[in-house]
């Protein structure tokens, strides 16, 4: 004995520079197998079936489908941004220690949460039927028909509505922010609102931009609803086409390739944000 | 007998039912220190909390130099301050955490400039300029650039000091600073504090760190349930306690 180890027993093999012996993964290769056998039928139903690939080409570029997803887009990032300028009041009202902010902001949530969408744009789209003028008294009015045209009903309705829902994200990324950041920023002197917009809300995001984005592809379907009140959207402009020359399905296809699209855009776009709010936390070095 | 920078009067304060302080006085004078130590749940915190007005007191008063705080008084009764009059007030205390509160989005020097730029409207050249110096002070200048996650504990809690000094305090308040510490990374905390009392800062500490008491504290006061039950200069609270209190905190301590 010269090193001053452990007592050892013997008996045991040395397993020294013995190899791994590579695993065959069965499961997975008949998963895939099955996988390809269901897409190859999939892809065979589709190229056999009653759809004219051609026509499905041909539209897909047409001004008036590039017009209706422009609309779309357009829509879907104003009422977003409305939505979410209405969910920071509403939440930080519904957090307020005055209880009239508080349950004015509670009661616009179940307002606008409890009923659908649909109906919100056509009541704003319809408002004319119930005030025929609007206007501030003795600045300025006009009658409504005119004011409420399908861009502005269809902003005002996904708008408010996404207020609503953008809202309860907000307050759970409010509050997922320690209680010793508000304390810290009092010490220093800052004041509720200046605490809020300094400090809270910066670390909010971080939380509140998964949902956000989440919120925002629903918002970019949703705006298919303002169809219903002449909003030149995406889907709005293709039921034009089809209704003119009965290519429904081929049109459909050409819409959703463009909805997928945009969708497939505004991934990397929230990973940046993600990036962008996660400085200072271990997040950001990963 | 000259006047006392922080006066505390018969405060009281009331959770529910509990009654986490009943009645406590102090005078704190310019440019001393004093620990304030005391076991888990006698109100050490309730009570800087209150200076500090992160709570307001039930009953009694608290004025530093000559504002009461958090209240006016006026035709006999006491009317709340508004939420602006308080924040004005809070700038003359500079409040260190046990658990650091940086912001973690801002770097060392964001956190440190944060407070005179927003609050105080100072100009950001001067503003980092100042904070700079701060960092420097705590021994963190080469740190500026770091987010609070990049920083150790102790480093986090210097950067909490330099960000309580850059709005210029009258009183430092403390609340166990070091606890929260790997034992290795205590030291150079208490090394800090302790040029900043040698610099003549008013301080207020809680602390179990019965050494640094003993060494920088003009007084010590030992709190139970509520209540200053033994107050004094150290090497009497510490060294020859006479209330039986003090003695059993004290000895569960020091093992
Ligand atoms: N916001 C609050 N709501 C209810 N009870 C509270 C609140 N803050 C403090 N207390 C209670 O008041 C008492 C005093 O608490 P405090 O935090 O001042 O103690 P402490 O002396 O700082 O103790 P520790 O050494 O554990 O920090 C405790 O019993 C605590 O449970
Ligand atoms: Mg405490």
């Amino acid at each position: 004995m010269t090193t001053a180890g452990p007592v050892l027993t013997s008996g045991f093999p040395d397993l020294t520079g013995v190899p791994m012996a590579r695993r065959t993964h069965w499961g997975r290769w008949t998963a895939a197998l099955a996988i390809i056998l269901v897409l190859l039928a999939l892809v065979r139903a589709f190229a056999h079936g009653q759809i004219d690939w051609p026509v499905v080409g041909q539209f897909l570029t047409v001004p008036v489908i590039l017009t209706g997803i422009v609309n779309t887009v357009i829509m879907s990032v104003l009422a977003m941004a409305l939505g979410i300028l209405l969910g920071v009041i509403v939440a930080v009202m519904r957090l307020s220690p005055n209880p009239v902010l508080s349950y004015c902001a509670a009661f616009y949530v179940w307002l606008f949460r409890g009923t659908p969408v649909i109906l919100q744009l056509l009541l704003w789209f319809n408002l004319a039927l119930v005030f025929p003028t609007i206007g501030i008294p003795g600045v300025w009015s006009g009658r409504a028909v005119d004011i409420m045209t399908p861009f502005l009903s269809a902003l005002l309705g996904l708008g408010i509505n996404q207020g609503a829902y953008t809202s309860e994200v907000m307050r759970a990324g409010i509050l997922s922010v320690d209680a010793g950041q508000h304390e810290a920023a009092q010490a220093i002197g800052m004041g509720r609102l200046r605490a809020l917009r300094r400090i809270i809300l910066p670390q909010a995001m971080r939380v509140v931009i998964p949902p956000l984005g989440n919120e925002f592809i629903g918002m970019i379907k949703t705006t298919s609803l303002a169809s219903v009140i002449q909003y030149p959207e995406i889907l709005h402009n293709a039921e034009n086409i089809y209704y003119a020359n009965s290519r429904v399905i081929e049109l459909l296809i050409v819409a959703g390739f463009w909805y997928l699209l945009v969708v497939s855009i505004l991934s990397p776009l929230q990973h940046l944000l993600e990036k962008r709010f996660a400085r200072g936390t271990q997040v950001m070095t990963r | 007998m000259s006047k006392p920078l922080l006066a505390i009067r018969d405060v009281t304060k009331t959770f529910g039912l509990y009654q986490a302080l009943r009645g406590v006085s102090l005078d704190v004078f310019q440019g001393k220190v004093l620990c304030l130590i005391g076991g888990s749940g006698s109100g050490k915190t309730t009570l800087l909390r209150c200076v500090n007005q992160i709570i307001q007191p039930d009953s009694g008063g608290i004025w530093l130099e000559d504002d009461l705080l958090g209240r006016r008084h006026e035709g006999g009764k006491l009317h709340r301050l508004p939420e602006r009059e308080i924040a004005r007030q809070r700038l003359k205390t500079g409040m260190v955490f046990q658990r650091f509160n940086l912001f973690p989005h801002l770097t060392a020097l964001g956190n440190v400039m944060e407070g005179p730029v927003q609050v105080q409207g100072r100009d950001k050249a001067s503003a980092r300029k100042d904070a700079m110096e701060l960092l420097s002070r705590v021994g963190l200048a080469d740190k500026a650039g770091n987010y609070p996650s990049q920083l150790s504990g102790g480093q986090q809690q210097r950067v909490a000091i330099a960000r309580a000094l850059a709005m210029r305090p009258k009183l430092m308040l403390f609340d166990e600073p070091t606890s929260a510490l790997d034992p290795e990374l205590v030291g150079e905390v208490l090394a800090v504090m302790r040029e900043l009392a040698r610099s003549g800062m008013t301080m207020m500490v809680v602390t179990h760190e019965l050494g640094f008491a003993r060494e920088v504290a003009d007084s010590v006061a030992f709190m139970d349930s509520g209540s200053i039950v033994e107050y004094g200069p150290p090497a009497q609270i510490l060294g020859a306690p006479t209330e039986k209190r003090t003695r059993d905190f004290l000895s569960a301590v020091i093992i």
